[in-house]
């Protein structure tokens, strides 16, 4: 039942061997950069799926830095270098904040959800910046991983940890495309539309919602995680509001429409970053801020709706209409 | 005893702060509908407008006690072409849109105010210290107090009547709360709904400002300052229930006291404080103190 | 005939007015029963309670035999008690076929899994079976917010079916349909529902709609019941023809509007 793939599914998994290619063709910058991007766009898929709800979490910083922080720790404190062992920290300590946060913002919808994400990530942002054990604003380093026992070094880690990030990345945007299309996917979607139906029909929208959220936190924790590694380093601007800003600017212009696009779009924002950073160093919010007001207002299904040939909907206009009970 | 009064005049100084830096966004979401993400950048705006001019003032070694009317001065100017601005060329279109989409439209118009910010003041600090110790210091129980920081409690209790007078006991403050009560019945009777919200956004705009323009004889005035209070403010009008200004008055006195109390008692919680009397106060109350009335669904 | 559910003194009170004092229905298996009364008389505030939108302030809702007074929503659901509404509540921004099959994935009650696909060729089939019960399948592919009101009740009303309940309530199934098509939009919709064992309540304010398809009619009045019993003992009551329908002779278009909830689309 389950071998039945999607075009998306088929499509990341023909990108899979394509994307460990190019780690031996492309220069080795934009490798990094691509590298990077699997990181932080698997938190904008995290973001995503929320929106798929109606649910906007300005605060998804809040796993991608959890996820780093743990990994972080777990090598700095106790000493533990193998990447599954770092990875795992990363999710378990993802699942366990999302589950019991999830208690308190699955009663939330709309600006509430998008502000008090927000606020809860704030308070990490301050903790940690504050604590000086883990080296407060700057942060600390995080160890080159090992993989069970083995301890590459140079050129031979950069790929394996590159190569074991396609592995997984490509591997959670399939588990989450399978998301989407599942029952609590479904759900999701009634429940941006009309909670109070969904109610009636009989399951539970809170439930859902919970769910979601600790599926969006593992991911981005993974993410966060991810991102670290190559790194080498973790600081508090992770669950900075400008960073979950980034994220929610992303699953903006991409859209809900499909899960490969976030990580197509993380990544093209990292390339351009580089360069808008470089011409122009204080016009770069200026960009983002012009380029998200006209997405909303003249692509409200992303940039991807452009690309994809079957047009469920004639009026755009609906996307953004008043929902009813408002 | 002796901590009891600095709690309370610390926490008094705090609420009057917070009140003024949230009042803005607690107004216009009230009418609006709409929770300003661009608040964070005319509070910018505010800050650096006046710190500037301050400085532009003291420079020129006029007397400094007339450089207290530069704050309101710059607030006006700054909040007002900054909220024109971005009410006329982007939000008029966009009204009667999904709350979170506007959530999302004014944190893009906050990430350009932020940029247009750096472009106009550059990226150093601005210091404008002189108001602030102008009238000299107060001692009350032994800790010293600017007279400045009772300026600011006094333009906050000026701001919060002025307010609480315009909507209770005017004619177009009436009809604003009937626009707040039902929009669609409102244009019905041949109300302006549109002026009224130019008009808040406007009014909101330079509460805005004012916020960081009383603000910034008190610190250093750099990059980033708008980012924080976004956060702060949202949580003070969230305590008092959004859109209420009563609220925003008693969310900031709550949490000014909090954080005056943990200041003076237990240091290493001042940064949560906040979010902790938050929290708490949610986990009553979901939607705050004074939450604007839900409407039946079915 | 077995009951199916009862209400005994159930109360609710808003603020210092009573939306209901003294409700005492008894629904038996299978049954068909009309429910007049003008605005505010507490027929929808009925529904809510005992679909658990409302928590009665007293009283108590007993359904095969069990308490389930204050229980919620998604749980009356599960027992088999639907609703339709008298402002369709869809998905507005999916096609009809989408929300249909919504409702049936939510309704199979098989393990829920994350990541199996929870729609499948045979669950489409069901759906549009569903919708040509109710003759709207022409419509599957259109999303709901393009669609004229007439049609929306009919999804409203085939959603709230999905679960095969076996007590339906119907919030003015006919408003919104107009006046030369009501008798035909209630035969498709009885002739549909007749298919199954569902015990039927629906909320009417046109007394011949009352008299041709319930056997049984009960009137509201201020939150009391005024009448219960035959339809024809029903509206020939003194009471009934003075407070219920006399009012509803005065009662312009307009008026007829829904009050509760007007800000929806």
């Amino acid at each position: 039942m389950t071998k039945h793939l999607d075009r998306t599914e088929i499509g990341l998994l023909v990108a899979l061997p394509l994307l460990i290619c190019i780690a031996f063709v492309l220069p080795k910058w934009i490798v990094n950069y691509v590298h990077v991007s699997m990181g932080t766009g698997l938190v904008a898929l995290g973001v995503m799926i929320q929106m798929r709800a109606g649910l906007v979490s300005f605060g998804q910083g809040l796993y991608f830095c959890v996820g780093g922080y743990a990994a972080g720790m777990t090598g700095k404190f106790l000493g533990v270098t193998d990447f599954f062992v770092l990875l795992s920290a990363g999710i378990a300590a993802a699942l366990c904040l999302s589950f019991v946060l999830g208690f308190l913002l699955r009663r939330y919808r709309e600006i509430f959800y998008a502000m008090l994400s927000l606020a809860i990530s704030m308070i990490l942002f301050g903790l940690l910046s504050s604590t000086e054990e883990l080296g407060s604003t700057d942060g600390f380093n995080l160890p080159t991983a090992s993989y069970f026992g083995w301890s590459p070094t140079g050129e031979t880690a950069r790929l394996t940890l590159y190569t074991l990030t396609c592995f997984i990345a490509i591997g959670c945007a399939i588990a989450l495309n399978r998301f989407l299309k599942s029952r609590v996917g479904y759900v999701n979607e009634a429940i941006r539309e009309n909670e109070l139906r969904v109610e009636y029909l009989g399951t539970s929208a809170h439930n859902a919602v919970h769910l979601t959220y600790v599926v969006a936190a593992v991911v981005s924790a993974i993410g966060g995680v991810l991102w670290a590694l190559p790194l080498g380093h973790v600081d508090p601007e992770m669950t900075n509001w400008t960073t979950s800003g980034q994220f929610v600017f992303v699953s903006i212009l991409s859209g809900t429409g499909n899960i490969a696009a976030p990580l197509i779009g993380t990544f093209l924002l990292e390339i351009i970053r580089v360069y808008a950073v470089e011409l122009s160093p204080n016009t770069w919010q200026l960009i983002l801020g012009s380029v998200m007001l006209f997405t909303i207002i003249f692509l409200p299904k992303g940039l991807w709706s452009l690309i994809t040939s079957k047009q469920k909907s004639s009026k755009k206009i609906g996307a953004s209409a008043p929902k009813p009970g408002e | 005893m002796l901590t009891a009064i600095a709690i309370a005049v610390d926490g008094l100084g705090f609420a009057a702060w917070l009140f003024l830096s949230s009042v803005g966004l607690t107004l216009i979401y009230g009418v609006m509908r709409i929770l300003n993400i661009a608040h964070g950048g005319f509070y910018a705006l505010g800050a650096y407008s006046s710190a500037w001019a301050i400085g532009l003032y003291t420079a020129t070694g006029s007397p400094v006690a007339f450089s207290f009317l530069l704050i309101p001065l710059a607030a006006l100017i700054a909040g007002g072409i900054a909220g024109l601005l971005v009410e006329r060329g982007i939000l008029k279109f966009m009204y009667g849109r999904d709350e979170v989409l506007m959530v999302l439209v004014t944190y893009a118009v906050f990430l350009i105010l932020e940029d247009v910010t750096k472009l106009i003041w550059g990226t150093e600090s601005y210091i404008a210290w002189q108001p602030a110790f102008h009238f000299g210091t107060v001692e009350i129980v032994g800790i010293p107090y600017t007279v400045y920081k009772f300026l600011i409690i006094g333009t906050a209790l000026l701001v919060g009547l002025s307010l609480f007078l315009v909507l209770n006991k005017t004619r177009v403050g009436k009809l604003l709360l009937v626009v707040i009560e039902d929009r669609e019945i409102s244009s019905a009777l041949g109300i302006n709904v549109t002026l009224f919200f130019s008009v808040t956004f406007v009014v909101g705009a330079i509460l805005g400002a004012l916020g960081g323009a009383i603000t910034a004889p008190e610190i250093s005035v750099s990059p980033g300052i708008g980012a924080e209070i976004i956060v702060l403010s949202f949580a003070v009008i969230v305590i008092g229930g959004m859109g209420s200004i009563g609220g925003a008055m008693i969310g900031a006195v709550i949490v000014g006291f909090a954080r005056a109390a943990s200041v003076h008692l237990y240091p290493p919680a001042e940064l949560f404080s906040i979010y902790l009397v938050m929290a708490a106060v949610l986990a009553v109350k979901p939607y705050g103190l004074f939450a604007l009335a839900e409407s039946r669904k079915i | 005939m077995t009951t199916l559910l009862e209400t005994r003194h159930l109360e609710m009170k808003f603020g210092a007015v009573y939306a209901a004092r003294d409700v005492n229905i008894t629904i038996n298996e299978g049954e068909i029963l009309g429910v007049i009364g003008s605005n505010g008389a507490g027929k929808t505030t009925f529904v809510n309670m005992v679909t658990g939108y409302l928590s009665p302030t007293s009283g108590d809702i007993i359904y095969r035999g069990n308490k389930i007074t204050g229980k919620a929503t998604r749980d009356i659901t599960r027992l088999g008690i639907c609703r339709s509404f008298q402002i369709p509540q869809l998905f507005p921004e999916l096609p009809v076929l989408e929300n249909m099959l919504i409702a049936l994935t939510i309704a199979k009650q098989e393990k829920p899994s994350l990541f199996r696909p929870a729609i499948d060729r045979a669950l489409e089939d069901e759906a549009h079976e569903l919708l040509s019960h109710f003759d709207i399948d022409q419509y599957a592919d259109q999303l709901i917010q393009t669609l004229p009101q007439g049609v929306r009740k009919l999804v409203d009303i085939a959603m709230a079916t999905v679960a095969k309940p076996d007590l339906l309530f119907l919030d003015e199934p006919t408003s919104g349909v107009s006046a030369d098509e009501k008798m035909e939009f209630m035969r498709v919709l009885i002739a549909a529902l007749k298919t199954t064992k569902t015990a039927v309540l629906f909320i009417e304010h046109d007394m011949e709609i009352v008299e041709e398809f319930s056997p049984r009619c009960v009137a509201f009045y201020e939150g009391t019941i005024l009448a219960d019993g035959p339809t024809d003992e029903v509206l020939q009551d003194d009471k009934v023809r003075e407070f219920v329908i006399g009012s509803e002779f005065h009662r312009t278009p307009t008026d007829a509007a829904p009050k509760e909830g007007a800000q929806q689309c």
